[in-house]
């Protein structure tokens, strides 16, 4: 548990994405099975753990100390976990300091009612990180800035095999994951992973830039839209039904309506979307509306009719049994056509193929495209088989233009790590009825370091205001600096007192030579706003 | 009889003693002052006389220079100063070089002002000395039971095996510049790390003074790049010290891929450590933790317990369960953040 409390802790507090790699690759090499199986289902969120409700931590932590001194510590601190591990008042002669498998398995195999006081006698024999690392755990609250895709990526480095791999294998492993570790220490065999229901590593686009558009052929290439929703594998076969997301985390549990439409023997891929319940079927929503969806482990009733999700599907991995992987997408694609002969199942449509000639055709469809909920096109070539990764070539995602404003720069925030001496993190606006500035974002790259270094000169100079790291920059219609921000759509948002959010804004340019006072207004940004289908 | 609170009381300048006419580490400029420690909301420039150790008067004229007061009275640990018929005497309070207790006595009654203190070892100062009193008038600023500092070798390995860890990488570790730094120093020293230490150019007067009061730091070297080429390998690997604020300064671009180390109390909550962005937190403070509050007046059973700056309603409370008499001065002027 030591050195799982130690993981924890270091990656809290390491902002890096390698230095986390570093950190998880080094527990794995120097923790012995199960306890290293273990940590990763719990960084992976995947552990079940019989779970010990903050009310009965407090019973704990009061009957150990005064109230009235908890309660001023937890004011202070306010983080349930933290405040009991840093004030527990240790029991003299506790036994040793349990590792972690002891403590999974055994508050899983004890009565619920046994769970709270398993739990105090471990925080008797464990110091305060390892107390803290122990209520994170049957709390589950451990939020550590790990992704699972993180996790595995971590798993790959440490095994020296490719990410894919990992993710396809994922779905049939089980905890601790013994096999897993024993295959990436070369001491085992590769587990299995073609148990039914299992992920297949998805195939990728790139990007397409002008000079990829120059030498292409538009008759080599199948184009589709390219819908503004999440990427997902569905999977239908030997009576297991799994919605997958594009790195293989099963996010199933919190689209039961769609898991419910699986009524076939196929693997798809497709875009999951949600659309309008009062609409034919499909009416798409804006993203935003999809997002209220997602990262849920389960969902309501009263969301599952407000917000039904389906799936339009562009390709078929497999069907009753049969890997299609291998074949061409054209004769992917007419099999896939085959499942929709009568029209749109339940919660699944099939993307249309474009029927788009030439160049000019498709960058006409691409700048004007006839749903909001399109960000552009992919291209596909007819004769590419469906091979994991991004292979050269074969896809082409062409989004649109993103959209572009003027903004004042408002507030800037120092940054991390290397970052830590600048002011990095912008939070910009534009300019209301009643001539104030509404911020309508935050973007902290898309400028060169030498870029940085004049904002970071900027804002020091021109600070108004200074709340710990952020400080206010002078901004006013005569003077302020000018920041042309990109981005690729608007959502509405009741949080932001502006009522809009910005989908992935960067700074495309430095406006040194604009007056604040020109930049641009929130009508502008209404305007730009997508209809809601359900609206 | 006189009542205690004849003797000292708080007022918006500081602690007065109304008998001997002085303030005690007073906020702005009095005619006489008595001050326990050199820590700049304690010790402050302008005062017409100040008596404090020997240490303490050095410390302050090499932050304001030789004309900080009119008049200076240097007073050696244990030995008695009389003011105006009050007895004032400085005994150590183990928080930096030259720190005292201000014992009080004026008829038949002892309080003790203890300024900021400590009980764990420090080898760079005389740790803090028990007496008996009438009052004794304690700092709070780490009074919640959450406030427990670690050993401190343990603190010093962390940074040691980080060092190891990252040879490619700077750590900047952030610490007052009078006190923290050169506690830091020596412990580093103390744990066999032997290699030259780069500081910050606003330490070097502070650090020089405490080797002029046999504190012995090691090899230093200002934290100053030699040429522009290639400078920034200079300090791979290297540990380079510095007040806090020096490393949200243009001053910590010229390290390379630095580890922000902060070292203070504060870094036992997680939270603090993550907003000021700090990579590896050094649980290291010069202030009691709560543990060493409660014993401190536990060892010294005062008949009431007069509580200044920080935190202190868990005090209180604490001595109202303890069955001590307890009371918060409300004195303002002091800086929480300063540990």
């Amino acid at each position: 548990m030591r050195a799982f409390a130690d993981l924890l802790e270091r990656l809290v507090l390491t902002p890096q994405r390698n230095g986390k790699i570093r950190l998880l690759t080094e527990y794995f090499a120097a923790t012995p099975d199960p306890d290293r199986g273990y940590a990763l289902a719990a960084i992976t969120r995947d552990l079940e753990i019989r779970s010990v409700k903050p009310a009965m931590l407090r019973a704990i932590i009061y009957d150990r100390m005064d109230e009235a001194l908890f309660d001023l510590s937890y004011d202070y601190v306010g983080d349930l976990a933290e405040t009991i591990s840093l004030a527990w008042p240790s029991k003299a002669g506790a036994n040793r300091a349990p590792e972690l498998g002891e403590i999974v398995e055994t508050l899983n195999a004890a009565s619920r009612a046994d769970g709270p006081k398993l739990v105090a006698g471990w925080l008797d024999a464990m110091d305060a990180s390892g107390r803290w690392a122990l209520l994170k755990l049957v709390t589950g609250g451990l939020r550590i800035g790990v992704s699972s895709r993180l996790a595995k990526t971590a798993l790959a480095a440490f095994g020296d095999k490719p990410v894919t791999e990992i993710e396809e294998l994922w779905h049939g492993l089980q905890i601790p994951y013994t096999d897993l570790f024993a295959w990436l220490e070369g001491k085992g065999e590769k587990p299995d992973a073609e148990k039914p229901g299992y992920f297949r590593p998805v195939m990728l686009a790139h990007p397409l830039e002008a000079r990829d558009l120059d030498a292409l052929d538009p008759d080599a290439f199948a184009a589709e839209w390219k819908w503004d929703g999440i990427r997902i594998q569905a999977v239908s076969e030997g009576g297991v039904r799994r919605l997958y997301s594009r790195t293989g985390d099963d996010i199933g549990a919190a689209f039961p309506d769609v898991v419910d439409a699986l009524d076939l023997d196929a693997v798809m891929d497709g875009e999951l979307l949600v659309y309008a319940p009062a609409k034919p079927p499909f009416a798409v929503r804006p993203f935003a509306e999809l997002q209220k969806r997602l990262n849920r482990k389960t969902v309501s009733k009263k969301l599952l009719q407000t917000h039904p999700a389906f799936i339009r599907v562009y390709d078929l991995l497999s069907v009753d049994g049969e890997d299609l992987r291998a074949q061409r997408f054209e004769d992917r694609r007419a099999r896939l056509e085959d499942l929709f002969t009568d029209g749109p199942r339940k919660r699944i449509d099939l993307s249309p193929v474009l029927n788009l000639q030439d160049k000019d055709a498709l960058a006409a469809a691409r700048a004007a495209p006839p749903d909001d909920a399109i960000e552009g096109l992919m291209l596909k070539r007819r004769a590419s088989p469906y091979v994991p990764g991004r292979p050269k070539g074969e896809w082409w995602k062409w989004k649109r233009d993103p959209f572009l404003i003027d903004a004042v720069l408002m507030y800037a925030q120092r940054g991390h790590g290397k970052r830590s001496s600048f002011y990095s993190d912008y939070t910009f606006g534009v300019w209301t009825e009643e001539e104030t500035l509404a911020p309508v974002g935050k973007a902290y790259f898309g400028f060169t370091d030498e870029e940085l270094k004049q904002l970071d000169k900027f804002v020091r100079e021109h600070t108004t205001d200074r709340f710990g790291p952020v400080r206010q920059v002078r901004a006013e219609p005569d003077f302020g600096l000018v920041l042309e921000v990109a981005f690729e759509g608007l959502n509405r948002s009741a949080r932001h007192k502006s009522g809009v959010a910005m989908r992935f804004p960067r700074i495309s340019r430095i406006r040194w030579d604009k007056p604040a006072g020109e930049a641009d207004r929130l009508e502008t940004l209404h305007a730009m706003l997508p209809g809601d289908a359900s609206a | 009889m006189t009542r205690l609170d004849e003797i000292l009381r708080p007022t918006p300048k500081g602690l007065y003693c109304p008998p001997g006419d002085f303030f005690i580490d007073p906020v702005r400029p009095v005619d006489r002052a008595v001050v326990t420690h050199g820590h700049a909301d304690h010790a402050r420039a302008g005062h017409g006389a100040v008596l404090a150790t020997e240490e303490t008067i050095a410390i302050m004229a090499a932050r304001y220079g030789e004309d900080f007061t009119t008049s200076r009275q240097p007073a050696a640990l244990g030995v008695s100063t009389a003011i105006n018929g009050v007895e004032v005497t400085l005994i150590p309070a183990g928080h930096v070089l030259g720190s005292a207790q201000a014992v009080v006595e004026y008829a038949g009654k002892r309080l003790i002002a203890s300024g900021d203190y400590k009980r764990r070892r420090d080898p760079t100062c005389v740790g803090f000395e028990v007496m008996s009193c009438d009052v004794f008038i304690t700092e709070a600023t780490f009074a919640l039971p959450v406030f427990r500092h670690p050993d401190d070798r343990g603190e010093i390995d962390k940074l040691l095996a980080s060092v190891r860890r990252f040879p490619e990488r700077a750590h900047l570790v952030g610490a007052y510049a009078l006190g923290k730094a050169q506690r830091i120093i020596r412990l580093l020293r103390e744990a066999g790390y032997d290699e030259t230490i780069y500081i910050h150019g606003a330490m070097q007067k502070l650090c020089d003074l405490y080797e002029a009061f046999g504190v012995a730091l090691g090899p230093l070297a200002p934290a100053t790049i030699a040429s522009k080429a290639g400078a920034k390998n200079d300090f791979a690997g290297k540990i380079v010290v510095g007040p806090p604020s020096a490393f949200a300064d243009k001053w910590a671009r010229r390290f390379p891929e630095p580890v922000a180390c902060f070292a203070s109390g504060w870094m036992r909550v997680r939270a603090r450590a993550r907003q000021r962005g700090v990579e590896l937190p050094l649980i290291l403070s010069d202030h009691a933790d709560w543990d060493e509050l409660t014993d401190t007046v536990r060892d010294i059973q005062p008949q009431e317990l007069w509580i200044t700056h920080g935190r202190e309603d868990a005090l209180t409370r604490w001595a109202e369960l303890e069955g001590v008499k307890a009371r918060p001065l409300s004195l303002v002027g002091y800086e929480d953040e300063h540990d």
